[in-house]
């Protein structure tokens, strides 16, 4: 095939191009020819369709994303937000921490194992990219249901992938989720969330300033995997085709991304760079379009200069390849010499492939013949914005008005079954033979890592500051309302940060749907951004970026609305954290907060079969004084240990405090259906010295939350009222589920 | 006491290791893979994690690098040598100590905390421990299992030159549930489980690990 050049285009206004096959509608082709004023080289086309896709446009989300802006609220923290690779807050101390979510669900689903090592990579290089040392991942996964055949294939191979990669990248993974539903089979979802700190003066940020600087490819050679997985991949609903996109996904090299990591602190570190860019989705395509117009927009480049793994590669495939282990950074050509030289130490390849000019035009020329001229804004900021059509889904009001319909516990006996179901409860189980094949200790600064409501990580060995993160999410009340979900969500993930004592303080967050082109997903979705918009804007959370995933369909079943929100918190000395669960016998336990027949969107309702009724109400002012709560309680150092209810409710609450260090709970409570089952949101239990209980008595007064004594710990089991549970076999219920269903 | 840590690329755990040198007194000197100079340390420990990436085989890649011929080097003189995981399995690839490390027998990669028994305090990296004492730290690979035939077996055993063991369940298959070796000498020692990760309880399952770092301090300080 000849080479499609500009002046080719020029003279050829009629030839027929591919660009349905590309992802591209046809009045977006028709766009791209208004924009070029001639048709677009195929070269160019490529460029358009990976950059105009819904996943890197955000063309569908776009309209409703800017109440984050608009309802943002004020925080000195933030130092930099939405909008570049990841964003950036201030913990302190001259420290600075970025983190952010992103989304592998599709590549994951199609290729388990690389699909979901190459989403730790993607997210790792982000949060590089902003200048910042990676200290840690966490990964919420969601998976179809845990005795489907196909759940034995994904599940294993996703979990070996994130093992695989994030171990040898040296990153301690420190929390995520697992949770399981049928209609996530076929779209299982893979967050990848990674954190990275840095000082102040070395934000570094994608732009290409200063005429004559070069632009600089450092990294993997460039090969013929994952062309087009933005598009073709990530932007389309699965038909029966899956396996045949597998080219589509990309192949990861983690030793080369470890390499680079070190390689590009130490470029960071003598400060060489002006700006940089990873190539992730959409590749050289997205690197070099969003530098240049980051910066005054003008830049060229010689494709024909990026080292190749296959030299048989086209123009179009090189702008579209997602090869792994790249990033473009823009460099002065005096500081080049010793850019070579570090890339050098570390065997990185590196080339200079173009420069910045004056103009505001991206020229890519491939043998000295100009292949691609175009306004780089058009290709990455300008893309299609649409207000799709949505509707409220019939769905809602049939499932709100019908009541959770389960008969209440009564006796010992129903009470027993009901915890060991609720402890064996895939969902709840214990989900050690996933995390064990993740390294939670290399750096040495991991201080909570999983089963703990929050990863937390030292940031500093002499000061003993330390962050902590939390990813959350329930799609079960999301799919009951989803405005009140998003916001339940983001209550529960600043909760899981407060009851180590530490202090909420930013959000990100990974809003995973089905398709946009649905309006009751496009319904979903809308309210989804409104509640956590509304929630950050009420709790004074800023959101300091997120990632959106579509299309996780297959045929007309949609995943349910699934956002997952992560919220990061600072602590200012990690040795007087709040643990997770008491290991002494004699202490008081103390249930903080209101519990309701909250049934609806629970565990125990799901194991019925039934997933009706109506969410709770988010009640965020409370939420934010149960937070106060805990805070004034740890600087108090009042609590042994304080622990989130949530999903399960008391009883998996309780169920994880009594395994965690083998010490029992005798518990003596009233209208024991209710309490043990309900996920009223909010809650939190305390165990603490009975000395103390008259402080934390004055405080859930000072802070209007409802302080309840339920217990005390100790023995080998956990008794509730007249129900007796050994630990061994509370601890084989808890156990036993991963090791049976994945062996 | 200036104890070397060597960084290979795809090192993972050097600035842990420095860390529990650092931490029982000792000056730790980073060295480099491709710089055959051992900067006049009087100890070397070859930590975690996965050097060029695995390539080939743990550690098979390694054992070429310009440094480690000055290691072999002076291990043949006596220097005490540890290898940690990664470590232990360059040491094996350079020869510096019998056997290999094989895929863990359930094939996962594994991290968990491991109770492990100290079985000689003859080495100079095991001498602050008692006999048979037992200590809790993390382990965490891939590749843990020890394998070699019977006669080396007999050889180690015999010569009291298995250092530690695993206590409980078998994490990986390793033979006589062994954990850690030494040679002949008992200079070099080659240990899967990561002590660099027990120093402090805030950020390990013990701080019992120090011990293997705080014995090498006594060893060369008398």
């Amino acid at each position: 095939m000849s080479l499609d050049t500009v002046a080719t285009a020029q003279s050829s206004p009629n030839t027929k191009q591919p660009f349905a096959e590309l992802g591209l509608k046809s009045d977006e082709y028709a766009r791209i020819k208004e924009i070029l004023g001639r048709r677009p080289t195929s070269s160019e086309l490529a460029m358009y369709s990976v950059m105009w896709s819904e996943h890197c446009s955000y063309k569908s989300s776009k309209v409703h994303l800017r109440q984050f802006a608009d309802k943002a609220p004020e925080s000195a923290a933030l130092l930099v937000g939405i909008g570049e690779n990841a964003g950036v807050v201030d913990v302190g101390q001259g420290y600075a921490v970025t983190f952010k979510i992103e989304s592998h669900n599709h590549p994951s689903f199609v290729e388990p194992y690389q699909g979901a090592a190459t989403g730790i990579g993607g997210i790792v290089r982000d949060i590089l990219t902003m200048g910042a040392r990676p200290i840690a991942v966490m990964d919420p996964l969601r998976f179809g249901p845990a005795d489907a055949v196909d759940t034995r294939r994904v599940l294993p191979g996703i979990v070996a992938g994130i093992g695989g990669y994030g171990n040898s990248l040296g990153l301690p993974n420190i929390g995520g989720e697992v949770v399981f539903d049928r209609t996530y089979a076929g779209n299982p979802l893979v967050n990848a969330l990674c954190v990275g700190v840095m000082k102040h003066s070395d934000i570094k940020l994608a732009k290409a300033a200063g005429v004559g600087n070069l632009v600089v490819l450092f990294g993997a050679k460039t090969g013929g995997d994952g062309i087009g997985g933005v598009s073709v991949l990530a932007s389309e609903t699965f038909g029966a085709s899956g396996a045949t996109k597998r080219p589509s996904v990309q192949v990861g090299d983690p030793f080369v991304e470890k390499i680079l990591i070190e390689c590009s602190l130490e470029i960071f570190a003598e400060d060489l760079v002006l700006g940089i860019q990873d190539l992730g989705g959409a590749g050289l395509s997205c690197a070099t379009s969003e530098l240049a117009s980051g910066g005054s927009g003008g830049m060229k480049v010689a494709l024909d200069r990026v080292p190749l793994r296959d030299p048989s590669l086209s123009p179009e495939e090189i702008l579209m390849s997602e090869s792994q282990e790249r990033m473009c950074a823009i460099v002065e050509p005096g500081k080049f010499p010793r850019f070579l030289q570090i890339c050098k130490k570390w065997d990185v390849s590196v080339t200079a492939i173009g420069e910045v000019t004056d103009g505001n035009r991206l020229e890519i020329t491939w043998n000295g013949q100009l292949i691609v001229d175009v306004p780089p804004r058009t290709v990455a900021h300008e893309g299609p914005v649409y207000s799709r059509p949505m509707a409220q889904p019939d769905y809602i009001d049939q499932v709100n008005s019908q009541k959770v319909n389960i008969p209440i516990l009564q006796t010992a006996i129903e009470v027993k079954a009901a915890v060991l179901k609720l402890a064996a409860a895939p969902n709840l189980a214990d989900k050690s033979w996933v995390t064990s094949q993740y390294d939670k200790y290399v750096q040495g600064n991991t201080i909570q890592s999983h089963p703990e409501d929050s990863g937390m990580v030292r940031i500093d060995e002499s000061t003993h500051l330390g962050v902590a993160i939390s990813t959350d999410a329930n799609a079960n009340w999301s799919y009951l309302n989803p405005y009140q979900g998003a916001k339940l969500a983001l209550a529960e993930a600043a909760r899981n940060i407060a009851t180590a004592g530490a202090r909420p303080l930013a959000v990100t967050n990974c809003l995973n749907f089905g398709s946009p082109e649905d309006p009751g997903v496009m319904w979903q979705f809308a309210e989804t951004v409104r509640g956590l918009a509304d929630g950050c804007l009420e709790m004074g959370l800023p959101i300091t970026g997120g990632n959106v995933s579509f299309y996780n369909q297959t045929g007309a079943v949609a995943i349910l609305p699934t956002p997952v929100i992560g919220v990061l918190g600072v602590i200012a000395d990690v040795r007087t954290r709040t643990l997770m669960s008491f290991d002494t016998a004699g202490l008081d336990l103390f249930l903080l907060g209101q519990t309701d027949e909250d049934l609806a969107g629970s565990e125990w309702a799901f194991l019925h079969g039934e997933r009706t009724g109506q969410a709770p109400a988010a009640d965020l002012a409370r939420e934010m004084r149960l937070i106060e709560l805990l805070l004034a309680g740890h600087a108090a150092k009042l609590f042994h240990a304080a622990h989130d209810l949530s999903q399960g409710g008391l009883s998996a609450g309780l169920t994880e405090m009594v395994l965690r260090h083998s010490v029992g709970a005798i518990i003596s409570v009233e209208n024991v259906g209710v309490l043990l089952l309900s996920e009223s949101p909010g809650r939190v239990v305390v165990a603490l010295d009975p000395s103390k209980a008259i402080d934390l008595q004055e405080l859930a007064t000072h802070y209007s939350i409802k302080a309840e004594k339920i217990g005390v710990t100790g023995g080998n089991s956990l008794i509730i009222n007249d129900c007796i549970i050994d630990l061994d076999e509370l601890r084989h219920a808890h156990t036993s589920t991963f090791p049976r269903l994945f062996g | 006491m200036r104890v070397g840590v060597i960084t290979f690329p795809g090192t993972l755990d050097d600035k842990d290791a420095a860390r529990a040198i650092t931490r029982s007194g000792a000056q730790a000197v980073s060295l480099w893979h491709g710089d055959a100079d051992l900067k006049r340390v009087e100890a070397v420990i070859l930590p975690g994690g996965f050097s060029y990436g695995d390539y080939l085989r743990a550690g098979a890649i390694s054992r070429f690098a310009p440094v480690m011929k000055s290691v072999i080097e002076a291990a043949g003189e006596g220097m005490p040598v540890l290898g940690i995981c990664n470590g232990f399995q360059v040491l094996c690839e350079s020869h510096l100590l019998p056997g290999a490390l094989t895929r863990n027998s359930d094939l996962h990669f594994l991290c968990r905390d491991q109770e492990i028994e100290i079985t000689s305090n003859k080495t100079p990296w095991t001498r602050t421990f008692s006999i048979n004492e037992k200590i809790v730290i993390p382990i965490k690979n891939g590749e843990g299992s020890f394998q070699c035939d019977d006669k080396t077996l007999a050889q180690l055993e015999d010569q009291g030159r298995v250092i530690a063991r695993y206590v409980g369940d078998n994490p990986n298959g390793s033979r006589n549930l062994i954990a850690g070796i030494s040679n002949e000498q008992g200079n070099v020692v080659g240990l899967m489980p990561h002590p660099e990760h027990a120093i402090d309880p805030l950020t390990g399952p013990s701080g019992a690990g120090l011990g293997f770092f705080t014995s090498i301090l006594n060893s060369m300080v008398k």
